[in-house]
């Protein structure tokens, strides 16, 4: 791939969380399984602290996409982490939908601490979304 | 703001530059502002890097530091010691992973790869600008341990921090120790008892001046955190008097009236309301079952120890960090399954146990002597559809050395093992060599078709797709049908509640990391052992034992302890007290107060765990976390959109 099919690409902002999907994302790459290099990740500790400013900031100052790796039922920090963290995605989506930003670039899915290839097919089809979403776009 | 920067971009020996161009890297980062030097080094952790990364911060009065390698699950705090060592403070040094998340991760695109590490390392030193000069928060750590649960595990745990001199409560629900271990027979592959093991533990902790046992006592507040936990104990009567007649006691038993089933032997017998499980059980005293005991008098009347007039005491407790060895409950299947509790001659793996523990030169059960016994293995574990879908590991090696027990103690019952695939893993693969050299018939089916158990008249058939023999239908009949049942969790999860032990899928407690935190938890100074974390065999559970013991030790034995400090902080300024974040805290770490006559939250930073969980959920946003405050992270996305 060369350095303008690179900046073509879709960027994704991934939302990570230190003690559960960051170690997945690092397997990925331990076994080879590539995705887009237009993918760049934050870690947080725990998914449940994501605040909706960032997310929009992401979006509104260029990102075309950004991803939850979740907790999920895995959360260290309490089984309350899954309902909290689908809750700041739900408020989310309304406020992009108020600002006119399709809620669909913004994507949340549990990726445990081994969810290397669910992780990589994750980022995969939502780079593949907003690909075609971009094409759409007038 | 940061002014003067040292960056540090690893080659990894090639890990990192056969797919990074390492050199361009440095180049584009170099005059970024705040950076007064930008380096390149073939293994960023080694040593002599180290020695220069020291040197530099020293000579140049550096403020911040960025390494750029592997992920910082490896060397984090290794770089963080590196900059201590030159006199800087370790928050203000920032990890940026282009190893896993860059230069592997995108091996298959040099110019990708290469562009995003510029990034990612320009988002780290974005990050670094912002960091602040903390300490550690410092806490008292008292140095005593409190371990639940006095089985196996929880003896070993107590006698390790002993010998190590620390003060242990080592406090058990049931009035008696051992746990399950001590309701096993012969063990594999040792052949002593559990009693005997059990024996032997308690011996040692008796021994052991730095150890209080507490049975009968349970754990009902809980308070503090890691280095001063108060713990109250509410500690149940037995009934009986410490210095009693044994022979009055036993007269005592004899005559109470009350019989219920016993849990000790999975309720195939029944006891007394007045009781032990064993003679020689420890603690020797007998308990009274309250709840089954009809004060008739009848036990007062041949013995003077009986003393109804014993109250439960509560105790409080302070320790520096806590134990949990809890243990688990054998499966109990549901009626139907597999005939459970429809056909009478089927059981579990634990009564069957206790059945041949108590059946002497016959093997009978309800009157009938038994020829056949029919095991099927996976009941409760490696389930398709229902909860438990992991295995429990140590119920194979048990079985068939239960098998072979039978077989040298009856030598006319023949065994058929109806399994889904044998996992007698490591050396205990000869005890399923003997079992086939005893000439018991194994065989399997898939998960998806299981083995059929019938009444047929009076004869109870299993049935088989046997796949060993291409899918043959087989049927034995059994006199008995022993359901090999897996591990699950203790039923009452009132001490994990209690303590905030966050559960796993499998409901067991769960471990921060499998490998890397193994027995500690996410709640500080609060460590696992032993099955409450997911099944384990004996061995695997004194190992486990043995290692959080250590963990545990580590932290209080010092007498302080350092927090890190990246946890919630509050803009007084803009917090409305609205309790919300009070309300998302897992950990009760906010309370509310006034503040020059404002009422505002506050944070206890020897609670918080800096999950952040309260962040998103404060309207006024007046909530932060050290270290992920908006201006870092929104510099850090900002960054990353940047074009070269």
């Amino acid at each position: 791939m060369d350095r303008e099919k690179v900046s073509a690409a879709p960027k994704i902002l991934v939302f990570s969380t230190e003690k559960i999907s960051d170690p997945a994302i690092d397997m990925a790459g331990l076994l080879k399984l590539h995705y887009p290099p237009t993918v760049y990740t934050i870690p947080v500790p725990c998914s449940s602290a994501i605040k909706s400013r960032w997310i929009l900031h992401a979006l509104e100052q260029g990102f075309d996409g950004v991803f939850i790796a979740a907790d999920g039922t895995d959360c260290p920090y309490g089984e309350s982490c899954t309902e909290k963290t689908g809750e700041i995605v739900r408020k989310t989506m309304e406020q992009m939908k108020e600002k006119g930003i399709d809620p669909a670039r913004l994507k949340m899915a549990a990726i445990c601490s081994v969810c290397s290839e669910p992780f990589v097919k994750h980022i995969k089809s939502f780079s593949a979304y907003l690909s075609e979403s971009a094409k759409k776009q007038p | 703001m940061k002014k003067k920067i040292g960056v540090y971009i690893c080659h990894c020996g090639g890990n990192i530059s056969d797919y990074v161009d390492v050199e361009k890297v440095r180049k584009a980062v170099e005059k970024e502002e705040g950076v007064f030097l930008a380096k390149t080094t073939m293994f960023a952790c080694a040593d002599s890097n180290q020695k220069e990364m020291v040197e530099d911060i020293k000579e140049n009065q550096l403020d911040g530091v960025v390494v750029a390698s592997c992920s910082p699950k490896l060397h984090l705090l290794t770089f963080r010691a590196a900059v201590e060592r030159a006199g800087m403070n370790k928050y203000n040094y920032v990890h940026a992973n282009i190893r896993e998340q860059v230069s592997w991760a995108h091996s298959d695109n040099k110019a990708g790869a290469t562009e995003k590490a510029v990034k990612v390392v320009k988002a780290a030193i974005a990050k670094v600008r912002y960091a602040h000069s903390l300490e550690p928060v410092k806490v008292e750590a008292v140095n005593a341990v409190a371990v639940i649960g006095a089985g196996v595990a929880g003896m070993r745990a107590a006698i390790e921090f002993a010998e190590a001199g620390t003060d242990v409560y080592l406090i058990e629900r049931e009035h008696f120790v051992g746990g399950r271990v001590s309701q096993w027979d012969n063990l594999c592959t040792t052949e002593e008892t559990g009693k005997e093991l059990v024996t032997r533990l308690y011996d040692e902790v008796m021994k052991l001046d730095k150890v209080t046992l507490f049975t009968g006592a349970e754990v009902i507040e809980n308070s503090g955190s890691v280095g001063n936990f108060t713990l109250k104990v509410k500690i149940t009567p037995r009934y009986i008097k410490k210095h009693c007649n044994k022979g009055q006691l036993q007269k005592a038993i004899e005559v109470c009236p009350v019989v219920v089933p016993d849990e000790f032997n999975f309720n195939i017998t029944n006891r007394k309301a007045i009781y032990h499980n064993y003679p020689s059980e420890y603690p020797h005293l007998p308990v009274i079952d309250i709840k089954n005991c009809t004060r008739c008098g009848a036990c007062e009347a041949v013995c003077e120890s009986i003393d109804f007039s014993q109250k439960a005491e509560t105790l409080t407790l302070r320790v520096g960090s806590i134990l949990l060895a809890t243990g688990f409950d054998p499966y109990e299947p549901k009626k139907g399954e597999f005939g459970y509790g429809e056909i009478d001659n089927v059981v579990t793996f634990p009564q069957f146990k206790r059945i041949v523990h108590i059946c002497d030169k016959e093997l009978i059960y309800k009157d009938k002597k038994i020829k056949n016994v029919a095991y099927i293995y996976c009941v409760g574990s490696r389930q398709v559809d229902g909860e438990n879908k992991y295995c429990s590991r140590y119920c194979c090696t048990s079985v068939i050395h239960t098998a072979n027990t039978v077989k040298k103690k009856y030598n006319e019952v023949y065994n058929y093992h109806f399994t889904r695939g044998i996992r007698t893993y490591g050396k205990q693969e000869l005890i399923y060599e003997e079992s086939c050299k005893n000439g018991d018939i194994y065989l399997q089916s898939f998960e998806y078709d299981p083995p059929k158990v019938e009444k047929k008249g009076d004869k109870t058939i299993v049935t088989i797709e046997d796949v060993l023999t291409g899918k043959k239908e087989l049927s034995v009949e059994a006199d008995l049908v022993v359901l090999v049942t897996g591990m699950v969790p203790r039923k009452d999860n009132s001490i994990g509640n209690l303590l905030k032990i966050p559960r796993g899928r499998d409901k067991f407690f769960n471990e921060i990391h499998m490998k890397l935190r193994p027995v500690e938890t996410v709640i500080d100074g609060v460590t696992i052992a032993g099955a409450s974390q997911g099944p384990k065999n004996i061995m695997e559970s004194m190992n486990s034992a043995l290692s959080a013991a250590s963990k545990s030790f580590s932290l209080i034995s010092s007498g302080e302890l350092d927090l890190e400090p990246t946890i919630a902080t509050v803009d007084t300024t803009l917090c409305e007290w609205c309790g919300k974040c009070a309300e998302a805290c897992p950990f009760d770490a906010f309370e509310k107060v006034e503040i020059d006559g404002k009422t505002v939250a506050k944070v206890n930073p020897a609670v918080c765990k800096g999950c952040g969980m309260c962040l998103p959920v404060c309207p006024s946003n007046a909530l932060n976390l050290v270290g992920l405050s908006d201006e870092e992270v929104e510099s850090m996305i900002d960054v990353l959109l940047t074009h070269d």
